[in-house]
């Protein structure tokens, strides 16, 4: 039993570091840091930065082009990035489709994207939700019809998160209507350049476009971008969910934002005057979430280190998923908090980080009652937490 | 980073969860508690044969040399299986104080005792009106020839009748000082108490009775909040021991348990609670293995931080899985006949130990605000 990480992972922690404080672009830094709107140009940067130093698929195996880290080291990099204020790299391609890809795809299917999810070149989006299909998401309607050598797309994506930043979409679509619903459903992919095809936005509660509707009207995709078999795309569907937890619990955003919660709040007053970090019922609300976080990042390091025993993946990931996103909630909802009568004003032009006009309230105010109320949606995306919780009911209490 | 267990750990813990699960079944401990003394001289000495007492101790004092990781698999074994008897006054509290602050005399002539199960040890420190301010002592001690002599009264000592040697603190001219105290000395009275939990409690009082100094006289604070420090560690591992066994006896209640024509078991509200439950004892198993990896940090802030968070986490976690073992039972929850009650008891009685909730929060936050 040790807690510690080793020295060679130590090493590894300080090389990553001195990487990002390289190469991190300040202003980008700056956006993510004071929790500011990002454009895809800010993420874009960032990717083809670790794409040049081949850290880019860190989850990638090195016979697919990724740098072949342990589940430690993976680890490592998530939170030294997070921590320095690196924005996140797009997960559609990178943790999403791409172990989708490597297991299930032809090898000329793998030869043709990869690299190019690598480079930054395709730029994914999930076509997984539907109008009628959330937590029920096998029942999904969006078909596909087999003409010749091609498919017929007709149908409705929804939150389909930075949807207008993607030019590749990976969808699930009903192949066939007959069957049990999880036995009708496949896994294609789509050039967003396709004709037919319309993306939406949808505004979030804060103001922000970051979720999208995509529109399917007689979509022709050719056969050769199915993955895998026709039918099997619930499988397919079902092993990228279960994959991808070394990052789910957001440890290190966490205590990045953290760190920001306490710098707010030794900055703004509270009602004595003194600063707030110093007001006990306060204090003890963000002594509360940083010791949730503390238990969360050693059951987080249990979950890996499992892994690196190449234990089966668990549905432990659910219990990551559940605290993780409460955690995340709490601290963007006590950095509202803070701010007092400051949260109020709803300054959107004052989000554009090249903003030069006059602000209410301290500066690093102006976004944060936005994240608090965009945050809600860490407990219902990814598979709300109530079906986290029936996940865990089923698979380890086994009700 | 390695989260498993040495071979001989995990032989410790399969031969004490064997042992606990054989042969302290929950009749046998009904019978224990209510008896004279309240715990077994057998299980004592039979926790003696399986090496239990001696596994934290130093090697070269009868002991066999095991660290923090150790002991928190003893508690978690004895939580699991509601074990009465005084371990935690005994090797982790009492022994533990000696080998860390005793001589070398007291040390070779206390802990080899300690180890075969022939001597048990109490720590006399809480007074009536202290609260959880380890500072606040009344007791005083006063030379005499080259000895001293002791006056105060101890209140709410663990296990303090079971004890053949209490280890008693006391005001000195320096400030805070620590003594070995025989039991059974003259000018010792000892008033055994059941508590809540099964566990048992003494009343302390000592009029001229004499002492044997431990380490440095007006040295002893750091020590006994370093023992507390380690006591509370070894509490949040009894406790991941504890809700360990509760969730087990509620969802095995839940999936039998029959009403309106099924199982409880089948109704959502009632799984996520018990979803919920298990979040909450996953994180206190977090919490604890934090507490028990920082016991030995040399920076003290460090260590607080584990220690009181570890407090904190496992005490709301206690509390959430306790209340929530007993209400998802129904009314045989809140009976004496069954075990969950007790766990129940026990669980709750260990968020008052050593500082509740709201204590460690404050002790937490502030050393963030610091």
């Amino acid at each position: 039993m040790d807690l510690n990480f080793t020295a060679a992972d130590e090493a590894f922690r300080a090389e990553v570091r001195s990487f990002i404080e390289r190469k991190l672009p300040a202003d980008i830094r700056r956006k993510v840091l004071e929790s500011q709107r990002l454009v895809k140009d800010d993420y874009y940067r960032w990717h083809v930065l670790l794409h040049e130093q081949g850290w880019v698929a860190a989850n990638w195996p090195k016979e697919f082009g990724g740098p072949g880290w342990n589940a430690a080291q993976q680890h490592i990099f998530e939170e030294e990035c997070a921590d320095a204020g690196a924005p996140i790299l797009s997960p559609f391609g990178l943790r999403m489709v791409a172990p989708v890809i490597m297991a299930f795809a032809s090898p000329a299917q793998q030869q043709y994207y990869l690299p190019r999810i690598r480079s930054g070149e395709h730029w994914w989006c999930q076509g997984y939700s539907e109008p009628g299909s959330g937590s029920d998401l096998a029942s999904l309607r969006t078909r596909a019809e087999r003409v010749g050598d091609k498919y017929i797309v007709n149908g409705q994506k929804t939150w389909t998160t930075l949807g207008h930043h993607a030019n590749w979409i990976f969808c699930l679509v009903r192949t066939n209507a007959e069957a049990r619903k999880q036995e009708g459903i496949s896994f294609l992919l789509i050039d967003m350049n396709t004709p037919g095809i319309t993306v939406r936005p949808i505004i979030m509660i804060d103001g922000e476009h970051e979720v999208n509707e995509v529109w399917f009207e007689n979509v022709e995709v050719p056969v050769g971008n199915l993955i895998g078999e026709e039918n099997k795309g619930w499988t397919y569907a079902k092993y990228l969910l279960g994959h991808e937890r070394t990052n789910i619990a957001e440890v290190g955003r966490s205590k990045r934002r953290l760190k920001r919660l306490k710098e707010i709040a030794a900055q703004q007053p509270g009602s004595d005057g003194k600063p707030l970090l110093q007001d006990v019922r306060f204090r003890d609300r963000i002594a509360q979430v940083e010791i949730e976080l503390m238990a969360l990042e050693i059951t987080n390091l249990r979950v890996i280190a499992a892994d690196m025993e190449k234990r089966a993946p668990g549905p432990e990931a659910s219990l990551l998923k559940i605290r993780g996103s409460e955690i995340q909630q709490t601290l963007t909802e006590l950095m509202m908090q803070a701010l007092g009568h400051d949260a109020l004003p709803f300054q959107h032009a004052a989000m554009d980080p090249e903003y030069a006009g006059e602000v209410i309230g301290p500066g690093y105010g102006v976004p944060l009652s936005g994240q608090y109320f965009n945050f809600r949606k860490t407990t219902i995306y990814g598979g709300s937490n109530e079906i986290q919780r029936n996940i865990i009911s089923k698979m380890i209490l086994g009700f | 980073m390695n989260f498993n267990f040495s071979e001989e750990q995990q032989q410790l813990r399969d031969t004490l969860d064997r042992y606990v699960r054989k042969d302290y079944g929950f009749e046998k401990r009904r019978g224990i508690i209510h008896g004279d003394s309240g715990w077994s001289a057998e299980v004592w000495a039979q926790l003696a044969d399986l090496g239990v007492l001696a596994v934290g101790l130093p090697e070269e004092h009868g002991g066999l040399g095991g660290g923090p990781f150790d002991t928190l698999l003893v508690m978690e074994a004895l939580g699991r299986g509601m074990v009465v008897e005084p371990y935690l006054a005994t090797v982790v509290l009492g022994a533990g104080l000696v080998a860390r602050a005793g001589s070398e005399e007291q040390k070779a002539e206390i802990l080899p005792a300690v180890a075969s199960g022939d001597r048990r040890l109490a720590l006399a420190h809480h007074e009536r009106g202290g609260r959880y301010d380890l500072s606040r002592i009344e007791t005083s001690a006063r030379r005499d020839g080259d000895g001293w002599v002791l006056d105060g009264h101890k209140s709410v000592v663990l296990h303090g009748a079971a004890a053949d040697t209490l280890l008693v603190s006391a005001r000195t001219p320096s400030g805070l000082s620590l003594f070995l105290v025989d039991a059974g000395a003259s000018g010792v009275t000892r008033r055994d108490t059941p508590a809540q939990d099964g566990h048992r409690v003494a009343e302390v009082m000592l009029r001229s009775a004499r002492g044997d100094l431990v380490g440095d006289e007006g040295a002893a604070l750091p020590q006994i909040e370093l023992a507390l420090d380690h006591a509370i560690a070894a509490l949040c591992a009894e406790a991941v021991g504890g809700m360990a066994a509760l969730i087990e006896a509620t969802v095995g209640y839940l999936k039998t348990r029959k009403q309106f024509g099924v199982p409880i078991g089948s109704f959502q509200a009632l799984q996520h609670r018990a979803v919920e439950m298990y979040l909450h004892a996953e994180q206190a198993r977090s919490m604890s293995y934090l507490a028990a990896d920082k016991l030995g940090a040399s920076d003290a802030a460090e260590r607080r931080r584990a220690i009181s968070g570890a407090k904190v986490l496992v005490g709301n976690a206690a509390r959430y899985v306790g209340q929530q073992a007993v209400q998802l039972h129904g009314g045989i929850g809140v009976t004496d006949e069954l075990a969950v009650g007790h766990y129940f008891k026990r669980l709750t009685m260990i968020t008052l130990l050593f500082g509740d909730v709201d204590h460690h929060l404050a002790q937490f936050g502030e050393a963030m605000s610091a």
